[in-house]
């Protein structure tokens, strides 16, 4: 079975009905698992912030949410995170893709790689890094550890879990 | 008119409905003139009204009420080709657009200078797209009610606030009597 079909699964499994998407190259093949669902709204969204207030509306509507976005959306959502999700106690499971790390091809995503785990720390968001393909094993039980707590949860998912970029 | 006098009008409109109130001012003052367990309050995370409102309606079939305002649809400009390309006709979008950031002390916005939000929202996409006077306000929103079909509102009036106090309701009571009202 593939990483992606695994992935979404676990989603459909675990009754997340409504998912926001921004696109990473990495993320693609989940992103069109997502799309192909019918058990799943998918609603891609243009900036990531947007896509968490379209989550935390589905989640008031009865809707389970997720997230699937890059770790430069760190940045971009740190104010939606704490004074929407965070401050309202709204679940959020968070799929990103961790660019910046082993096997990068791009300089510029390091810098914000290296920002991505404190960041993340400061806010106090349960974090989780896939770096092997079994660690996808976890995903069942990060979904409903984020349910049960309320909380934004982070899966941080780097180019190594994905199987690389190719030959380099 | 200013913002709340148009809030006090449609009240009684507002009143049954779900309605996700913008930050600051709009929803002190909709939380002084009607507070409803069906009213979810923003109390910060400026631009997303839009969007959450848009969410609720998606997850459900109750009629959602979004309460916007120019600043606030500027900030997040990247609400309105999602509303227009994920139509939901239990949702409505109401932009009181007075020309201003009103909660920050009425600097001018671009919405009260060449910038038409209404002309933005058609070129988005968005199909019932409806600009009215600030006195029409109620009509056109009940009749958007009444139609069942997705519309965007956009209400031109005058800037000006009134003074009131800030939201001391815990934000989880805010969301869980909002989510009970949905989910009654």
């Amino acid at each position: 079975m593939s990483i992606s079909k695994k992935i979404v699964d676990d989603f459909v499994a675990n009754d997340v009905s409504f998912i926001t998407t921004v696109p990473c190259k990495q993320l693609a093949g989940v992103i069109d698992e997502v799309e192909a669902r019918p058990e799943i709204y998918h609603i891609p969204a243009n900036k990531e912030d947007e896509g968490m207030g379209l989550c935390a509306g589905a989640f008031m509507g009865g809707k389970r949410p997720a997230i699937i976005m890059q770790n430069t959306a760190i940045g971009v959502t740190v104010n939606t995170l704490v004074t929407l999700t965070q401050f309202y106690r709204m679940p959020l499971p968070m799929l990103i893709s961790y660019r910046g790390e082993l096997r990068e091809p791009v300089s510029c995503q390091v810098e914000m790689a290296v920002h991505t785990k404190a960041l993340l720390n400061q806010m106090h968001i349960p974090t989780y890094h896939f770096h092997k393909e079994s660690d996808v094993n976890e995903f069942d039980a990060i979904l409903k550890y984020t349910f049960m707590c309320n909380k934004p949860v982070a899966i941080l998912t780097d180019a190594s879990f994905w199987g690389g970029y190719g030959d380099q | 008119m200013i913002r709340s006098e148009i809030l006090r009008e449609i009240a009684p409109i507002l009143h049954d409905q779900l309605v996700v109130c913008n930050i600051g001012l709009p929803s002190q003052e909709l939380h002084m003139i009607d507070d409803q367990p069906t009213n979810f309050y923003m109390l910060g995370t400026m631009g997303l009204s839009s969007s959450i409102g848009l969410g609720v309606a998606l997850a459900q079939d109750k009629t959602v009420i979004s309460i916007d305002g120019d600043g606030s649809v500027l900030t997040n400009f990247g609400t309105l080709p999602t509303i227009a390309n994920n139509v939901a006709d239990n949702f409505i979008l109401l932009i009181i657009d007075n020309g201003s950031y009103g909660s920050t002390g009425d600097q001018p916005t671009y919405a009260g200078k060449k910038t038409s939000l209404s002309k933005v929202a058609e070129a988005c996409g968005c199909e019932n797209v409806v600009e009215c006077k600030d006195v029409d306000t109620g009509k056109v929103l009940q009749a958007a009610i009444d139609s069942k079909k997705m519309t965007i509102i956009v209400s031109k009036c005058d800037s000006g606030n009134i003074k009131l106090p800030v939201i001391t309701m815990d934000p989880v009571v805010i969301r869980d009597r909002f989510m009970k009202s949905v989910a009654s």
